[in-house]
């Protein structure tokens, strides 16, 4: 019986339940001592002057350093697709552009001593005029990189054709806000670097990408790769965030150089809150159109992107958002043009889903309004305009290829679990009876694209002489669940406990090459890579056994019930995992198998979610009841990992949704800049999910498999959201930006009973 | 300043700076490392510990303010005979942590809530978790690992 498919328990668990993880802060680094930096507090001003004389004086401060110390180079463009003046420096250069940007940085013997230092270095800045809205950005009327010339940092100049919605007898148009969020991982970012006795750097990281930490490490700092070590120990949660490598990493690493001591870092939240990049942020301006009849013929989107201050991942979000234009349907002409455009707030950056949730949120919702205008239910409208079963492989209009799907099943299955025509006979009924508490009942219908990004990875599979299985892997997990997914994909392929496999990862000796975990990417290749070269060392096994039976090598059989292998028929004569091991090893070879797995290209899961909301209309508060997730992700490895994938995914999106919102005043300064002030979502505000997965296994990769680490908020954010503005519609409510606040709901109400304007955010 | 508090029923003694908060006694005094801090605001819950078996934030107590007290951490929770406790033990059968870095206090806070309701809703659960926060889990499996150990200890006794 195959182990795949079943809940099995996660092996990475208790350590994590009785000593904890061990997380970078965590690490012993005998004689360290502690970086902190001087941040600003000016959202965009001239540097007039930088005085640590105070600071350096101090007892127990080693060093104080600015950009001109370090003498670094910028951060390169984003794969030369970005504006080349808007690289971040490594510290200020001459100008600050956000609150919370790196100053200088300073070296003490205790953190205690570093942050007592902070308050002694006098920064004096000459204000700069302040870029806030992106919308006023993209004017152009005051610039942030002057010699730029402009703004904008990427643009995705595409459509504009005057024709596309001439045949439309409806057509609808939004502007809506895809907010500002904070990916807020528990633990914050943290490295600690130390020289080894051989003269390499030895680098430990909170990270996603352990490889592309070492390598850029190598690039700024001047060092041969293998020069440089990094060891990602337990990293407590990314999002996407902790994917790219930040100025203070590579600070770190300079001073463990420059003073030849071991040196740590670990932000607080507050810092963080400003450091660690933003989420999201973009404004859409969508048009739809079609006949009465509920088919959509065309439909077009203008992204306009906060980038925040200088021109990082954050810029290229919309690329990912275009690829996804229209969503599951089959619409015959739709368009994506974007700006992004930088402004005087912390960068923004890749968080779960990073720029296809925004694609879908902005279909999702126009989609609702266009049923609305015809008079027809959204569930009927969706239905009639998914792509069908039989279309696959799907070429859109902006040219995704869309590998495999049933999206009417997922649809059926969502209405089912959901109960739907009861729950719209309850919201006639509340209707009717002009309760206080309306019923809104969301939907949303998404495809999204997993392994977006196509990179290769890296996967090994040795067997010992003693029977443990060493696998090694080139994804970084951070709560994934890998240990336990790659033991059971090795188990699957070798017929062995998956108490006897131990798998590696994160440590650049140990680990040679790796892209990390991103985009939902780490089972599909780096899965599929270990899977391959569990099936490699069962073929080099293969050659072993049929060597020491003296056998035809076609007649050896593996029987995975025992882990033994034998010549077929003779089942009493056989040999384990481990005397083939030993017989390599006599050798002079090991029993091993590597696979560098080339990109199969990206997989599209897809699914429909159900949200069901009550709605104060006296306060405004919204109570989400129930959340029906049903996600197609191909076929399932782990139903353990995948619905803990779902779950998470679902809280961040009813976050974006309901509550979570990054706000500046019009002077940049932040107003949410710590747990106190953010609305991180609990557990007070989110009822328990009901997930189901259809299987649909895509012909991509040979494990069927398609990611599943961003669905749940992909899916569930335009759920809850078309489920508030549902709730209230029939008082006359056209839309309600997120986040769907009860000031928000309650004015958007307020407005509609009694005429007066536009709600906030209902634009 | 010498500070003595019994951690996990060990009598610690250690001389600390008069400003030093009780998790970082435990983490950087006593050397355990169970204990995270996810905030600085009170706001997450990551450090949760028991003090005399009920949950407080131990970044928001000073060392020296409970002197001569008990203290339990993650590391102090397992039975006796090595064993998880039932909460730890529902966790893992449950799925109620991934990157695990709130799981210590989540750990803690239930332990705590649980004494004092040992037969909680479902909704009591998600009020009395409020100050405890997770980007991972979504909070379904964690509400259903208190619901589980709310069951598993009922039957112990």
């Amino acid at each position: 019986m195959s182990i795949l498919g079943n809940r099995v328990l996660r092996r990475e668990d208790p350590k994590f339940l009785t000593v904890g993880g061990t997380y970078v802060a965590d690490l012993a680094l005998p004689g360290s001592v502690h970086v902190t930096f001087v941040r600003s507090s000016m959202a965009h001003a001239r540097i007039v002057s930088v005085d640590s004389t105070y600071a350096q004086a101090m007892p127990g401060v080693l060093a104080v350093y600015t950009n001109d110390d370090l003498g670094l180079p910028k951060f390169p463009t984003i794969m030369g697709m970005t504006n080349e003046a808007m690289t971040p420096p490594m510290l200020a250069s001459g100008t600050v552009r956000y609150v919370g940007e790196p100053i200088a940085a300073i070296v003490a013997e205790s953190r205690e001593i570093a942050e007592d230092a902070l308050e002694q270095v006098v920064v004096e800045y000459e204000p700069l005029k302040v870029v806030i809205d992106p919308v006023k950005a993209r004017t152009d009327e005051d610039l942030l990189f002057p010699d730029a010339g402009t703004n904008t940092s990427f643009s995705l100049d595409f459509g504009g054709d005057e024709t596309l919605f001439d045949d439309c007898e409806v057509v609808v148009e939004l502007t809506l806000a895809n907010q500002r969020v904070a990916p807020c991982p528990l633990e914050v970012r943290s490295a600690a670097a130390h020289m080894s006795e051989d003269g390499r750097l030895e680098f430990n990281s909170s990270t996603q990408a352990p490889h592309g930490v070492r390598d850029a490490l190598a690039t700024f700092l001047d060092l041969e790769p293998d020069q440089v070590h990094v060891v990602t120990p337990d990293v407590g949660g990314g999002f996407g965030a902790k994917g790219a490598v930040y100025p203070e990493d590579i600070v770190v690493g300079w001073c463990a150089q420059k003073l030849g001591r071991p040196v740590r870092w670990t932000e607080t939240r507050s810092e963080s809150m400003l450091g660690l990049g933003h989420g999201r942020a973009q404004v859409q301006h969508v048009r739809i159109g079609g006949t009465r009849e509920g088919a959509v013929l065309a439909y077009r989107i203008e992204v306009l992107q906060d980038t925040g201050a200088y021109a990082g991942f954050g810029a290229v979000l919309p690329f990912m958002t275009r690829m996804m234009t229209s969503g599951p349907y089959k619409i015959p002409r739709a368009e994506c043009a974007s700006y992004s455009v930088v402004t005087n707030s912390t960068p923004t950056t890749a968080y779960r889903g990073a720029g296809r949730p925004e694609a879908t949120a902005a279909v999702e919702r126009i989609m609702d309004l266009f049923a609305r205008e015809i008079d027809m239910d959204p569930a009927e409208l969706r239905r009639r305009n998914l792509i069908e079963k039989d279309d696959f492989p799907y070429t859109t209009p902006v040219d995704t290829v869309y590998d495999v799907g049933d999206y009417h099943r997922a649809l059926d299955l969502a209405l089912e679990v959901a109960g739907y025509d009861d729950l719209r006979a309850e919201q006639v009924r509340r209707r009717t009876a002009g309760d206080v508490r309306q019923l809104g009942i969301g939907l949303s219908c998404y495809v999204e694209i997993t392994n977006g990004l196509p990179d290769g990875e890296f996967g090994a599979v040795e067997v010992r002489p003693d029977g443990k299985v060493i696998v090694r892997t080139g994804t970084s997990p951070h709560g994934q669940g890998h240990v336990t997914a790659w033991s059971m994909l090795v188990a699957e392929q070798l017929g062995v406990a998956i108490e006897d496999i131990e798998v590696i990862h994160g440590d650049t000796d140990v680990v040679p090459r790796g892209a990390g975990t991103m985009g939902s990417r780490s089972l599909q290749v780096g899965g599929a890579a270990v899977n391959q070269a569990a099936v490699d060392v069962v073929e080099k096994a293969k050659d072993l056994a049929a060597d020491l039976f003296e056998a035809d090598r076609d007649d050896i059989v593996l029987d995975k019930a025992n882990g033994r292998f034998h010549v077929v028929g003779t089942p009493a004569l056989s040999r384990s995992w481990a005397e083939l091991a030993e017989a390599a090893a006599k050798d002079g070879t090991a029993l091993f198998a590597e696979v560098d797995l080339a990109s199969p290209g990206p997989t599209y899961p897809f699914g429909t979610h159900i949200s069901v909301v009550e709605v104060d209309t006296e306060t405004g508060k919204v109570n989400v009841l129930r959340h029906i997730a049903v996600d197609d992700a191909g076929r399932i490895i782990s139903p353990l990992l995948a619905e803990g994938q779902v779950h998470g995914g679902i809280a961040q999106g009813v976050a974006q949704a309901l509550l979570e919102e990054v706000v500046y005043d019009l002077d940049g300064n932040p107003l949410t800049s710590t747990l106190a002030d953010y609305s991180f979502i609990s557990a007070a505000e989110l009822p328990s999910y009901e997930t189901r997965f259809t299987e649909t296994p895509t012909p991509v990769n040979a494990l069927g498999a398609k990611g599943i680490g961003e669905s749940g908020t992909i899916g569930s954010t335009p759920a809850v959201h078309n489920a508030v503005c549902d709730a209230v519609a029939h008082l006359g409510v056209r839309h309600i930006d997120m986040p769907t606040t009860p000031v928000r709901v309650w004015s958007a109400i307020n407005d509609a009973v009694t005429g007066h304007g536009t709600a906030k955010g209902g634009r | 300043m010498q500070i003595d508090i019994t951690v996990n029923g060990t009598a610690e003694s250690h001389d600390v700076e008069a400003r030093t908060l009780l998790v970082y006694y435990l983490r950087d005094a006593v050397g355990l490392k169970g204990t995270n801090v996810g905030c600085d605001t009170t706001s997450c819950g990551a450090c949760t510990v028991l003090l005399n078996g009920e949950s407080v934030k131990s970044c928001t107590v000073l060392a020296a303010q409970v002197a001569g007290e008990e203290v339990t951490t993650i590391e102090g929770l397992a039975l006796e005979d090595g064993r998880m406790h039932p909460v730890q033990q529902a966790f893992q059968e449950c799925h109620g942590l991934q990157c695990g870095y709130c799981t210590p206090g989540m750990v803690m806070a239930i332990t705590s809530l649980l004494a004092e309701n040992p037969d909680p809703t479902e909704e009591y659960i998600r009020l009395g978790l409020e100050g405890n926060l997770c980007r991972c889990t979504g909070y379904h499996n964690i509400v259903a690992a208190a619901l589980a150990a709310s069951q598993a200890l009922e039957m112990r006794q």
